[in-house]
């Protein structure tokens, strides 16, 4: 292997891991403060995503202007949509504005994944606290499929692109950095900034619960939940908004994950098992673990995928993870950064 | 005191048998084949993925369904039955009877389909089963109708094997395959971009992607170019970036991407942003091809498909006289024209009809007799054979590109060439397989 391909396929992991790092994020800090194992985490994701689809629609939202000079494919003259944007702005602005969408998203997508993640937490999960894992599980899945049907059933079921600005389209030549040839290692601007952006939310999340006293207190919680109360401070009502941050890291995943792949209703499924696996390698409840092990496991993706590992091992690109997820049981059972007594009993 | 002899049982043993077997045998008289309609209605089963990643192409093939359902019972225009060359069907059903319908979902799993399928059978005594989105389920609910003795018209399935190592007695199709699209596109793109090329192909890991793998590969390197790599993708795949580098890293300087679907939106947007398009490579202009294009998913790929060559079975905007009134009556029926999967199932449920008609009836044996070697035309391809030797349609093949610049959302695609039939016809034994006896089942 040439050194241009290693590198290339670290770069490669480094934002795949980022989604598995910051999906896996909220899970653990649903399981570390709430008990909760969420398999409807994936599907918080995908509603991040189609956060940045519906400010795209809300934004290009348009009213009809008959083109006389061009018919359309019934040979009547061509309807043609003109944004509302357009006519209040102007063009160029209007459509500046249209071309920002997924940015501008990321503010429309907080307020609502934090709605999003109170009303499932206080409407379905909360009644779900003291049964079993399997139950909860049960429950949450369950909630997943019908959440990405409800997402069907409104935007269908083929992908619906979403763009970068344009001024973050095209990509980086890493390659001339280190002194290799044009074009040997390319990588997407957007791909680099959701990097930095995963990097921003991860060290935000930490900060958030290490220099607040909101923080201090949920982490608190997350050790021992019993003093907590009796303390007198009222940790369901900390934990419920918890579960709320959760939900919008996830959802801020998704968002800016909308133009690297196309958002469908069945991307947090893709995710979930992948990000799952993360959590159990990184160690169930540990944050930094979740992290350590989303960016791991990316960048092991990357290796596999490779054809000239390919070559020696076929098929190694489909199991690589859940591999690595054995051998690291196996030798580590508590993952590895897992803490001792989390779903040991 | 009756003393009984080895003749005595013999002969008793033999008027037994008989009486036994009668009432089999009258039954057999009674329904010489699987669900024989016997009211004033005849039922057809419209098996499509309803749910799923291919749930939007079930959607249009059901409302293509609809419309056939409704021409043939002499409702709306009549769309393509008036430009049908054939002139059997009379717009009072199928053999005067009027045609009702049921639907499944095939979930684009072998399994569920052939569960939806066996369902329309059993239960609602469906006499022909048709649609799908997929090669795999085509091919599993084409041996379920072939045990069962009734008709499979098959929906979008693009494999060799549907009618090549899978093929069956009972089963049609019309919906071109892998080595036409192969066949069709090598001559396009040997004149676009030039006869000495290296390919790279990343391949979806079912049989799909193998046949169609290898049919580009094979016309491809007929005419000079070199395959550098090929690579399986796992079909559940949705970010490519991974297989993406190793290509910068090659010295190819083709991008074939065998994938449809959510796996072609994907790989073809990846590939995109990783500036593979804007590649020098050998001192050629990296290009990438996508074998089989859907009006659907190009719409997900955006604006990432301009300019991208590859084939198609059918396009909206052909000129024709049947295909454009298909677009006007489907058009005018949902408000946006249909697609490829819409076009060859509204085509399918008609010629199915339409050789019942000629049959003068429902029994599958004579419904095959009447497509096996049917000639026709004025149903959006042009001239066309539905050949004995593998119940496969053969007819021109569309090569298209990426629009540069669409006028709608609906305008995606412009045909660059139509390849005449005789340009993807191939030896019917190439790819191995028995037709079998047909079955009428009962």
């Amino acid at each position: 292997m040439e050194l241009s391909e290693f590198i290339a396929q670290i770069v490669n992991g480094l934002d795949k891991g980022s989604a598995y790092a910051l999906i896996a994020l909220g899970l653990s800090l649903i399981f570390g403060t709430l008990g909760v194992v969420n398999f409807a985490h994936g599907a918080l994701f995908m509603i991040g995503a189609f956060c940045a689809v519906t400010l795209n629609r809300i934004l290009t939202w348009s009213h009809v202007v008959i083109d006389e000079t061009k018919t359309d494919f019934l040979g009547n003259p061509l309807k043609v949509n003109v944004p509302y944007v357009n006519d209040w702005f102007g063009v160029e602005t209007g459509a500046a504005i249209i071309d920002w969408s997924v940015p501008l998203a990321i503010v429309f997508s907080i307020p609502v994944m934090i709605l999003v993640g109170i009303i499932m937490e206080r409407g379905l999960i909360k009644h779900f606290y003291k049964r079993p894992h399997a139950d909860q599980i049960l429950v949450t899945f369950g909630l997943a499929i019908v959440l990405q049907e409800i997402i069907k059933f409104f935007y269908g079921a083929n992908p619906i692109p979403i763009g970068a600005p344009a001024a973050f389209a095209g990509s980086f030549d890493f390659g001339t950095m280190f002194g290799f040839d044009p074009n040997t290692i390319i990588y997407p601007y957007w791909r680099i900034i959701y990097f930095f952006f995963a990097a921003l939310i991860i060290g935000a999340v930490f900060a958030f619960l290490q220099f607040t006293t909101f923080g201090m207190v949920v982490r608190a919680g997350m050790a021992d939940r019993e003093t907590v109360g009796l303390l007198g401070i009222n940790i369901d009502k900390r934990f419920t908004l918890m579960f709320g941050i959760a939900a919008a890291v996830a959802g801020l995943a998704g968002v800016m994950y909308a133009p690297i792949n196309a958002p469908n209703y069945h991307m947090g499924m893709d995710f979930l098992v992948l990000s799952f696996v993360v959590v159990v390698v990184g160690g169930m409840g540990s944050l930094p673990g979740a992290v350590a092990a989303g960016f791991l496991l990316g960048i092991l993706e990357s290796f596999a995928s490779m054809d000239t590992v390919l070559q020696v091992i076929p098929g190694i690109n489909q199991v690589v993870i859940y591999l690595v997820a054995i051998i690291v049981i196996l030798t580590m059972p508590r993952g590895l950064m897992g803490r001792k007594g989390v779903m040991e009993e | 005191m009756s003393i009984l002899t080895r003749r005595g049982l013999l002969k008793s043993g033999a008027v037994m048998g008989a009486g036994m077997a009668a009432p089999t045998f009258f039954v057999n008289q009674a329904h010489a084949y699987t669900n024989a309609p016997t009211g004033g209605s005849v039922t057809l089963g419209f098996n499509v993925p309803q749910s799923g990643p291919y749930a939007d192409e079930g959607a249009d093939e059901l409302r293509a369904y609809e419309l056939a359902v409704e021409h043939l019972n002499g409702g709306g225009d009549g769309g393509m039955m008036n430009t049908f060359t054939s002139k059997a069907l009379k717009g009072n059903g199928i053999l005067g009877k009027k045609v009702e319908y049921v639907t499944g979902d095939t979930q684009t799993k072998a399994d569920a389909a052939r569960a939806s399928a066996r369902s329309m059978i059993e239960k609602d005594r469906a006499v022909m089963i048709t649609g799908g989105s997929s090669s795999g389920v085509a091919v599993a609910v084409q041996a379920l109708c072939q045990e069962a003795g009734v008709i499979f018209m098959a929906g979008l399935t693009h494999s060799n094997d549907t009618t090549g190592k899978d093929k069956k007695a009972n089963g049609f199709r019309h919906f071109f395959n892998s080595y036409m699209s192969g066949a069709a596109l090598a001559p396009i793109l040997g004149a676009n971009y030039g006869k000495d090329r290296k390919a790279y192909h990343l391949t979806a890991d079912y049989n799909w992607g193998y046949t169609t793998e290898e049919a580009v590969r094979t016309s491809t390197e007929a005419m000079g170019w070199e395959t550098v790599a090929a690579v399986k993708t796992p079909l559940t795949q949705t970010d490519f970036s991974s297989y993406i580098t190793p290509v910068l890293q090659s010295d190819a300087d083709v991008l074939v991407l065998n994938h449809y679907g959510g796996n072609m939106v994907n790989s073809l947007t990846n590939a995109v942003q990783f500036g593979l398009r804007d590649k020098l490579v050998n001192g050629k202009n990296f290009e990438i091809i996508v074998p089989l294009y859907s009006r659907l998913m190009a719409k997900g790929a955006g604006a990432n498909v301009k300019g991208i060559f590859g084939s198609t079975n059918w396009h909206w905007s052909l000129s024709d006289e049947g295909s454009k009134a298909f677009v006007k009556s489907f058009g005018e029926k949902y408000g946006f024209p249909p697609s490829q999967a819409a076009h060859t199932t509204y085509v399918q449920a008609i010629l199915y009809a339409d050789a019942c008609e000629r049959a003068g009836t429902f029994n599958p044996c004579g419904v095959a007799e009447a497509l096996e070697g049917f000639e026709f035309d004025g149903m959006g391809n042009g001239p066309t054979l539905y050949r004995a030797e593998d119940h496969q349609c053969f007819k021109d093949v569309l090569v298209v590109k990426g629009k540069e610049n669409p006028t709608s959302e609906f305008d995606l695609l412009e045909i660059v060439e139509v390849t005449p039939a005789a340009q993807v016809t191939y030896d019917a034994s190439i790819f191995g397989g028995e037709l079998g006896a047909c079955n009428p089942g009962a």
